[in-house]
């Protein structure tokens, strides 16, 4: 769908605390309908807090958020109308079946009469879960868990969507059905919000990425710029006589013209370095000398290393949240406080 | 999980899914009642999914029937056929208002589990998600009732105030449960686990029960107890069913019962809202 004038979400210095947390901290972003926006961040950055606030689970403390133009906390009825989440905090009940599930929504929804089984078992159909629809859900597995949760969000097609995390945990093959089903959600007009940690999976389906750590944007662009703005691409090289890596040092920097750093790794080298016919030359030359090359890897930096760049820590490092989180909020899980 | 079913073979079909997107247009929203209704729905299918769950409004009321009939009865009246007339309708009380606090602990389980959050993201009569299983609720409180009064006709109970009296004095006891019910749906929201639910409604809920003319008349207790027992709502609940069961109720009770159940929904209805809304 052709981006309207309209944005999808609009958020201005947003804030929300809990107890001593700021767990959205004067967030600003503008989300453009249409495509894969996503929220790239560590666990307690403030993302599933932020999906609350534009759903409005959640009161902001102070700024504005609006969806669609309306304001989350002026129209929330509005709002609702327009949004539908997915996300661990948001769920199907489980002690129902899969069918149950989906009647109670499609009731809730306003469907009626014959309406109701017709909608709920198309989706179960469309979502491969027709042979489970009698089941209770708290049996399924976790990848038709998933499937049914985004299927309960889709009973009414939603202008946004709001999918937190919707692979953590997930086996790789679940998770590509998880993608090819937000693809499909992107192609039918509707704009998703896609919070993830999994910087892979923010590359594979975002047209744009938000990354958030504590609380705030600290960048936004496409995948490409959020590379680009690291700066050059990455070369690794792991050399086959690492008691020789001070003379493959000095080879590669006459070669690569950039400086050559010596990694932890005692057989390691890496440079930021654009130009493949020098780093095709440098590594020609490490053959040559007899020195060998182990290995090698040379592309454009990773989001992780997009991310070590932007807040000197590597995203994927950040350590797990306390389990006693219940005690600042009932609700806010281990998302959202630290 | 070995619980889980065998792994799924059939994937979501991404043609499906495009239909099924273009076929979802949002339908006219559904009045309160009709929203409150497919709650309740929700709470009786929890029922046909764990029917153990029903122990609580038969076993149980069996189990307080026979127990304090015939601990009570020969010492308390001379004989349990003549205990039995006083005590039916006041241990029927008794177990409605007991199995009342498994309604906070079924919301405070909802909430915990993200089921609300998903009801509170859509567009629709917010109340509904509680007002819905206390409806479901009212059924299980029928179970239970037709249970007692059974079991109780069985034992030897005469009420003179016939059907209607007996019916009469169950939509009575109904509609205090549900306006009781208020209390603990504030606490299921606000408390953090279900045994805090549990505890906090069985520290109300006893008091609330014992010291009452449920199992004897309260002339005989110290004045300070029987001052107590006779503004206990409770106590003015069940001098009512007591007397639309025996066909000579007293116009008073009934009314003082009805006030004291709007008061328990003005003050608590709004309060429940007000937590289910806040986070």
């Amino acid at each position: 769908m052709a981006a309207t004038s309209q944005p999808a979400i609009e958020a201005r210095a947003l804030v929300k605390v809990f107890g001593e947390t700021r767990a959205v901290d004067g967030l600003d972003l503008t989300i453009p309908a249409g495509g894969v926006y996503g929220i790239l961040g560590p666990n307690g950055a403030g993302k599933t807090t932020l999906i609350r606030i534009l759903a409005t689970l959640t009161r902001p403390d102070g700024g504005s958020a609006t969806v669609l133009g309306h304001d989350v906390l002026a129209e929330p009825d509005t709002v609702r109308s327009k949004v539908s989440l997915t996300g661990q905090f948001a769920s199907v009940d489980e002690d129902l079946t899969g069918m149950e599930n989906l009647r109670l929504l499609a009731k809730l929804l306003g469907y009626r009469g014959r309406a109701v089984s017709a909608r709920a078992a198309e989706l179960l159909s469309a979502f491969g879960l027709s042979d489970a629809a009698d089941k209770q859900v708290k049996h399924y597995s976790g990848g038709m868990r998933r499937r049914i949760d985004i299927a309960a969000s889709i009973v009414v097609t939603p202008d946004v969507l709001f999918l937190d995390e919707p692979t953590t945990g997930l086996d790789p093959r679940s998770r590509n059905q998880v993608w090819d089903i937000v693809r499909a959600l992107v192609a039918s007009g509707t704009t998703v919000l896609l919070t993830t940690q999994y910087l892979e999976e923010a590359d594979q389906l975002a047209g744009r990425i938000a990354v958030i750590d504590h609380g705030k944007v600290i960048a936004e662009g496409t995948p490409g710029e959020l590379k680009a703005s690291v700066g050059a691409g990455a070369l690794h090289v792991r050399v086959s006589q690492p008691d020789r890596r001070n003379e493959a040092q000095s080879i590669l920097n006459d070669h690569l013209g950039v400086a050559v750093t010596l990694e932890s790794d005692p057989a390691a080298l890496s440079a930021r370095v654009d130009d493949a016919e020098r780093v095709a030359a440098g590594l020609a030359a490490l053959t040559h000398s007899g020195i060998g090359v182990e290995t090698y890897a040379f592309g454009q930096p990773t989001l992780d290393e997009v991310f070590l760049a932007l807040t000197g820590r590597h995203a994927e490092s950040e350590p797990e949240p306390d389990a006693g989180t219940d005690s600042v909020d009932g609700v806010m899980q281990k998302e959202d406080v630290r | 999980m070995s619980d889980t079913l065998a792994p799924d073979q059939t994937p979501a079909d991404i043609d499906s899914i495009l239909a099924a997107l273009q076929s979802g247009e949002r339908p006219k929203r559904p009045s309160l009642i009709s929203a409150s209704i497919t709650q309740g729905w929700r709470a009786l299918l929890k029922i046909k999914h764990v029917p153990e769950q029903l122990f609580d409004v038969t076993i149980f009321p069996i189990m307080m029937t026979l127990m304090f009939t015939y601990l009570f009865g020969g010492a308390l009246a001379g004989s349990t056929k003549e205990y039995l007339q006083f005590f039916l309708p006041g241990i029927l009380v008794q177990s409605i208002v007991f199995i009342t606090m498994y309604t906070g602990v079924g919301l405070n389980v909802d909430h915990e589990k993200g089921v609300f959050d998903r009801f509170r993201s859509l567009p629709i009569w917010h109340p509904s998600a509680i007002v819905g299983p206390l409806l479901g609720d009212a059924v299980r409180y029928s179970i239970a009732s037709t249970v007692i009064v059974v079991l109780g006709l069985i034992l030897g109970f005469r009420p003179d105030g016939g059907v209607v009296g007996v019916v009469g004095g169950v939509v009575l006891l109904l509609v205090f449960a549900f306006s009781l019910s208020w209390i603990w749906t504030l606490f299921g929201l606000i408390l953090r686990t279900e045994k805090s639910v549990m505890g906090v409604s069985m520290m109300l809920l006893f008091p609330l029960t014992f010291a009452s003319n449920i199992f004897v008349s309260p002339t005989t207790m110290p004045g300070w107890l029987e001052a107590f027992v006779k503004v206990n709502p409770i106590s003015w609940l069940v001098t009512s069913v007591r007397g639309l069961m025996h066909g000579n109720a007293d116009g008073a009770d009934i009314v003082k019962t009805l006030v004291a159940s709007a008061v328990l929904v003005a003050i608590f209805a709004p309060l429940t809202m007000r937590a289910y809304r806040r986070k």
